[in-house]
């Protein structure tokens, strides 16, 4: 071959190299402006709400019960209501959704049924809130005649995110090698041992962050709430959950009328005075920031628990 | 693992305790228009009673209120229309008695955009707008009156789910809830404070609260009086005096019968009617004259229950009108 067709030919592939080299670099371009889009949204919206309602961020705003006069309402009963729906919402979708998540993953045959269930709880995830809301107040409110109060609450939005901590028990499980199984399995573990010893532990971190996820998108949410019959006056907060007396702590408060952040503040958007507009935006900045603080609480928990695992 | 186990067995345990007796707790649900005075009396009512009665107010329409209240679940309900014939039918049904009590008047706000030059309308001009028949039509100023310009005429309203809506169309179109249906429509007023403060040719309607709160911004229109032939704006004075016609109207709560014999519910209603007329001009609303809280209090302690509506929609009821059914009862 003729000594300048091959530098030709070389002259050809490193202009086909630097082409490729410049797509690259153009879908990485791509990648970091679609980052920017949607971090620049969040962060125009948040300075926003944060400029509107800075001045209002001070502590008696969580300490005051909601008032008609805006200098002096507050959101005590607003995220001491959301806070404790949280509790309700966790203690029972966590257990339900993470046996659910081991059943199907572990326990379950593969058949046409499992497949069936499947594929149910994958839709599941993608109905609209509203239709838990609808399904609680038949259900809940009407049929089991729990009230409209914070169990009730607590109870829809569990089954809210119930799919949600399923999937998420599901993939983390099925991160897991199998030879951890055939470990266990090897050195005579029954199922359930392995369950406990193993497989739980090392999907733990998959399953709080599914869990965590699910659980900051049920606080900010207000269809299903409304639908039951969540308050928008509510100037005292439910019983204490500890007592002085036998047997120490109760459980009053789960029979307690309440409202939530999303609720207080849809209140405070529609008020005449431009002054609850501030309430509004400062109560905004609130429910953000308690969202953005679960899922930094599920991205620490997921490190911390990672370091405990080694294989 | 073991504490989330440990959580939720409490929370069963918790969930299925039996529903020991109820905290005293006064409850309140209904009309978003009769919201901010409630709220306003159950505000200082809890701070004069230093929190021994607790007070709960929600939003969930006139309609939507009464149907929780003929069901036993409130114990008073926020109207701000009189009760109608079917809820009458229902609460019958469940033998829910109840009072109704006037607590005082909003006037209808008809608004345009400051830079609008018109400043009055009559009621058939406001038809011609609104009517069923005007969808896709009636879409200039000048269709509705030749003299006004040549300019496109954007309409924004509540939904059809509140009470203001349901007044509205009865006052303007003769028939509750018969509205065209190509308009801007939002329960939340606010969007329809913006929607005409950003566009020259709009027009919406809502309580004077809200036009009170934006009176920079928006622009009242003067209604003609179909009786009379003037033109009245709306303000407390043209309310009191009954030249606001017909947009003004009387807003209601109604207090169940068997919940008034509960002592907590008794005392938040007689405080209710000591300070409703302070509290409702402190929100914006039209007060009644004393009289008519004192007939109210008289009802309540003779237990005449009942409407004086007879469950009919009726618009352009004078707070004189509205004494002198009080009175008969």
């Amino acid at each position: 071959m003729p000594a300048d067709t091959i530098s030709n030919d070389v002259g050809l592939i490193r202009a086909g190299i630097a082409y490729r080299k410049r797509l690259d670099l153009l879908f990485g371009l791509l990648g970091i402006a679609a980052l920017a889009l949607g971090m620049l949204t969040i962060a125009a919206l948040f300075t926003d709400m944060m400029i509107d309602g800075w001045q209002r961020l001070r502590p008696e705003f969580f300490t005051n019960f909601p008032s008609r006069r805006a200098a002096g309402a507050g959101i005590l009963s607003a995220w001491v209501g959301s806070l404790l729906v949280m509790v309700v919402t966790a203690a029972m979708a966590v257990p339900l959704g993470v046996a659910a998540g081991i059943w199907l993953e572990e326990y379950a045959p593969k058949h046409w049924i499992t497949d069936v269930v499947e594929i149910n709880i994958n839709n599941l995830a993608g109905v609209p809130s509203i239709i838990y809301g609808l399904l609680a107040l038949g259900l809940f409110v009407y049929t089991f005649h729990l009230g409209q109060t914070i169990r009730t609450a607590g109870l829809t939005l569990a089954l809210l995110i119930l799919p949600m901590v399923i999937v998420a028990t599901r993939e983390a499980i099925r991160s897991i090698p199998q030879m951890i199984r055939e470990g266990a399995y090897a050195l005579g573990a029954t199922k359930w041992q392995t369950v406990q010893h193993h497989i739980l532990p090392y999907s733990m971190p998959g399953i709080l962050t599914g869990v965590i996820i699910g659980m900051a998108r049920a606080i900010g949410e207000t269809a299903p709430i409304v639908t039951i019959g969540a308050l928008t006056f509510i100037a005292f907060l439910p019983p204490a959950p500890i007592s002085e007396t036998l047997p120490y702590i109760n459980f009053e408060w789960l029979k307690a009328p309440f409202t939530v952040m999303p609720i207080q503040i849809f209140s405070w958007t529609s008020r005449p005075e431009a002054a609850f507009q501030q309430n509004a935006a400062a109560a905004g900045a609130v429910l953000v920031a308690m969202t953005l603080a679960m899922n930094g609480l599920a991205i620490w928990l997921r490190y911390r628990l990672r370091k405990n695992i080694n294989w | 693992m073991k504490s989330a186990g440990t959580l939720a067995l409490v929370g069963l345990v918790g969930l299925t305790t039996a529903n020991l007796a109820h905290a005293q707790i006064v409850k309140l649900d209904g009309s978003s228009t009769v919201y901010p005075i409630s709220e306003a009396v159950a505000e200082e009512f809890q701070k004069s009673k230093k929190n021994a009665i607790k007070v709960t107010v929600g939003i969930s329409g006139t309609g939507g209120g009464f149907k929780k209240f003929c069901r036993g679940e409130t114990d008073i309900s926020n109207a701000s229309r009189p009760i109608l014939k079917s809820e009458m039918a229902e609460c019958a049904k469940a033998g829910i008695k109840y009072y109704e009590i006037p607590v005082a008047f909003d006037a209808l706000t008809v608004v345009v955009n400051p830079k609008n030059p018109v400043k009055q309308l009559t009621v058939p001009e406001l038809k011609t707008m609104w009517e069923p028949s005007a969808q896709g039509k009636v879409t200039k100023w000048n269709q509705i009156n030749p003299a006004f310009a040549d300019a496109p005429l954007k309409l924004f309203g509540p939904g059809a789910d509140s009470g203001t809506f349901d007044y509205f169309t009865e006052a303007i179109n003769g028939k509750s809830k018969a509205s065209r249906g190509d308009f801007t429509a939002s329960e939340d007023d606010n969007v329809l404070v913006q929607g005409v403060q950003r566009d020259t040719g709009a027009l919406a309607y809502f309580g004077f609260a809200y036009y009170s709160e934006n009176k920079d911004k928006l622009k009242a229109v003067a209604i003609v009086d179909p009786k009379t032939g003037k033109a009245v704006e709306p303000s407390e004075k043209t309310v009191i005096d009954g030249s606001y016609q017909p947009l003004a109207r009387p807003i209601f709560v109604y207090v169940s019968e068997s919940a008034y014999k509960k002592a907590d519910v008794a005392e938040f209603v007689a405080f209710y009617l000591k300070n409703a007329a302070k509290l409702s001009k402190d929100v914006k609303y039209v007060p009644l004259p004393q009289k008519a809280y004192d007939m109210a209090s008289d009802h309540l302690k003779k237990g005449k229950l009942g409407t004086v509506f007879g469950g009919e929609a009726e618009v352009g009821v004078r707070i004189e009108d509205l004494l002198a059914r009080e009175a008969k009862m």
